[in-house]
């Protein structure tokens, strides 16, 4: 099953892995990152591992693994 | 279980200081997956322009230099002449290359300086705090055109792939964009195309890529896609604007 | 035995770079230093490592000066004062950045377009700044075609040496002039810039050339570091030259074109016993404040020779520092003052 590992230190919640995701597997944490940020959170399960999301990630915070 | 995605060595591991959405982190991390690719990395020298890239160098694990507004393709030619077997990569925003640098970038190309240009393309002056650029939009809202860009005071926005391409002395220029995955692809191909096409000594490229503001276009970073999708890419039509050698015949 | 050639003093310049080893050349034409790219033209193109580029601008010219500057190499650009006026930002950047290069400027005639006569006008923008923020030029000047070559392959030397911009300061009359020119051998100088140079970064750390230094105290360290580096200039490459001053009463500073007219004001003085003995600075910085200083003590009174309306007497009174009185005398506008009439202007303070 394909997912993603978001390192949520360098998140900055910008929410462009959300908006690109093809199959809607990513939604903003409700907690706070270190930075006071929400990082984006895998909800689990749907990943296709695509990558679009780690294509779009402008601080380069997401591995894909299928 | 494989990973079948990570970020790049050519990155290093300092956490870039660019806002939420900005696009530049993304277009670093094209640049530093073609250069390692294509193994260009022990060759490659990063200049880092004026701008919010001001500190690119602090994120390439290659050698960089830094160089004033608007002259990195001169810094590049110099660099380039000096020592032929570089991969120069001239990193640059639209007040530096389109407004500060109108000169350098014009003879740089016209002379077919073999260097690769990466052109970042966000319609405003980011790091001095949104102010006009000369690729901001007719109407838009900067902090210098607070009424909306007006021709009468501001002239029409600066089309630089159109521009250059008419220079029999450039070998690639195209246009691409960062709002969606397609486009994001043809980034990367687009920006490893020109890092090839310097390695096989073919002259002069430029990637101009539109990339999004989010801060000072005052969006979140998804508006901000968005916007660039419904504004900028008409503007600025996607494409390749020169594909051909300057010395083949017209 | 050395050639001795009969060359301008543009075109010893040029090949004496060239001997130098500097085959890099990027410019722009302007009077009364054109010959310089020219020459560069012609010869650059015959070395495999050679590129001479006439830049679009002497903005772009400085800077692909810089960028040439990164990879270790000799290169060099040349100008007259306007054009020098636009390289004075990537100036400020080379020297914020330690890189070394050689800079030329034959001056013409200020402000503004002026004209293309000589003229010594320069001087402040050479030595005080020019560019903006805390830095040093090691700047020279030559006052004959032989001095132009000579301090040109020297120039090389001192800029490798400490990692700084050299710049020459000739005139209109020294550019154009024509006199029998002997080369230095040719060499390349053995300083070894791998320590920093961008040359790709196999197998070592990534080298990062700038000028950024966003912190306060960060940056203060940074100048301190630079300003230790012109310490030991001005301990070590001081230059000048005494004609006559053994035994003068009246010392005359002056360098440049407008020395050589006050060699004969000397000879005519002393026909006529009066006591004058010329200082020449060949280095305007560092600046030789001390033999004049010296000199002030034995003297009634110095002058100050210059085609301007006064820069160097500055430096000059600041060495005197109060001792004695220090007088000038200057033309401008490209008008060269006479033996006669400097004689003149002396006899008024006997």
């Amino acid at each position: 099953m394909p997912k993603v590992v978001i390192n949520e230190d360098i998140c900055k919640g910008c929410g462009l892995c959300i908006r690109i995701c093809p199959k809607k597997v990513l939604e903003m944490g409700k907690h706070l990152n270190i930075k006071g940020y929400h990082p984006a959170v895998y909800k689990g399960e749907g990943c296709i591992g695509c990558k679009s999301c780690a294509l779009t990630c402008p601080d380069v915070a997401i591995e894909v693994y299928k | 279980m494989e990973k079948i995605f990570e970020k790049t060595k050519v990155l290093n591991d300092r956490t870039m200081h660019y806002c939420p959405g900005c696009g530049h982190g993304i277009v670093h991390r094209m640049v530093g997956e073609s250069l390692e690719e294509l193994g260009l990395v022990d060759k490659a020298v990063v200049i880092s322009p004026v701008g919010c890239s001001v500190f690119a160098y602090w994120y390439f694990n290659t050698d960089n230099v830094e160089a004033s507004h608007g002259r990195a393709p001169a810094v590049g030619t110099g660099l380039k002449r000096a020592n032929p077997e570089l991969i120069v990569v001239s990193y640059q925003g639209d007040g530096d290359l389109a407004s500060s640098g109108t000169a350098e970038i014009v003879h740089a190309a016209a002379r077919g300086e073999n260097i690769s240009v990466i052109f970042i393309n966000n319609a405003i002056y980011g790091m001095t705090g949104g102010q006009m650029a000369p690729t901001t939009l007719i109407g838009q809202k900067t902090a210098t055109s607070p009424f909306g860009r007006d021709p009468k005071f501001a002239g029409y926005p600066i089309k630089v792939s159109e521009m250059l391409s008419t220079l029999r002395g450039t070998r690639y220029i195209e246009r691409t964009a960062l709002n969606n995955i397609a486009n994001l692809n043809k980034t990367k191909k687009a920006i490893k195309k020109a890092l090839e096409l310097q390695e096989k000594k073919e002259g002069f490229s430029l990637v101009e890529i539109l990339s999004p503001c989010p801060t000072n276009w005052g969006l979140n970073p998804p508006e901000a896609m968005d916007w660039l999708e419904k504004n900028m890419i008409p503007e600025y039509p996607l494409g390749v604007f020169k594909d051909k050698r300057a010395d083949e015949e017209e | 035995m050395a050639e001795k050639i009969l060359m301008k003093g543009n075109e010893a310049i040029a090949e004496a770079a060239i001997r130098a080893g500097c085959h890099l050349y990027f410019g722009y034409p302007i009077t009364p230093q054109s010959e310089i790219p020219e020459y560069m033209s012609r010869k650059l193109p015959k070395f495999e490592d050679g590129a001479y580029i006439q830049a679009e601008t002497e903005v772009s010219a400085i800077n692909m000066v810089y960028g040439a500057a990164c990879t270790g190499r000799r290169v060099m650009t040349t100008s007259s004062s306007p054009g020098i006026s636009l390289m004075q930002e990537g100036i400020s950047y080379i020297a914020g950045a330690e890189l070394p290069c050689v800079l030329v400027n034959v001056m013409r005639g200020g402000p503004g377009l002026g004209n293309i006569n000589p003229e010594q006008a320069d001087y402040f923008q050479s030595v005080k700044g020019g560019g903006h923020g805390n830095y040093r030029l090691v700047v020279m000047a030559p006052n004959s075609v032989q001095e132009m070559a000579d301090l040109t392959h020297d120039a090389f030397d001192i800029a490798d040496k400490y990692r700084n911009p050299v710049m020459l300061i000739a005139d209109g009359n020294l550019g154009q002039m024509m006199e029998p020119v002997e080369f230095k051998e040719s060499s390349i100088g053995s300083v070894d810039h791998s320590s920093w140079s961008l040359t790709g970064m196999k197998n070592r750390d990534p080298h990062i050339i700038t000028s950024i230094y966003l912190g306060a105290e960060e940056m203060e360290n940074y100048v301190k570091k630079l300003y230790k580096k012109y310490d030991e200039i001005e301990k070590n490459e001081v230059r000048y030259e005494e004609y006559e001053c053994e035994d003068a009463e009246i010392i005359i500073v002056a360098y440049g074109i407008v020395s050589r007219v006050v060699r004969n004001v000397i000879e005519d003085l002393r026909k006529q016993n009066i006591k004058a003995g010329l200082i020449r600075p060949i280095t305007v910085w560092p600046f030789p404040s001390e033999i004049i200083s010296k000199r002030a003590e034995q003297a009634k009174f110095l002058m100050t020779c210059e085609m301007s309306t006064g820069q160097m007497v500055e430096d000059v009174r600041l060495a005197v520092n109060g001792k004695k009185p220090v007088h000038f005398y200057g033309r401008f506008g490209g008008v060269v003052p006479t033996p006669d009439e400097i004689v003149d202007e002396i006899k008024k303070y006997l």
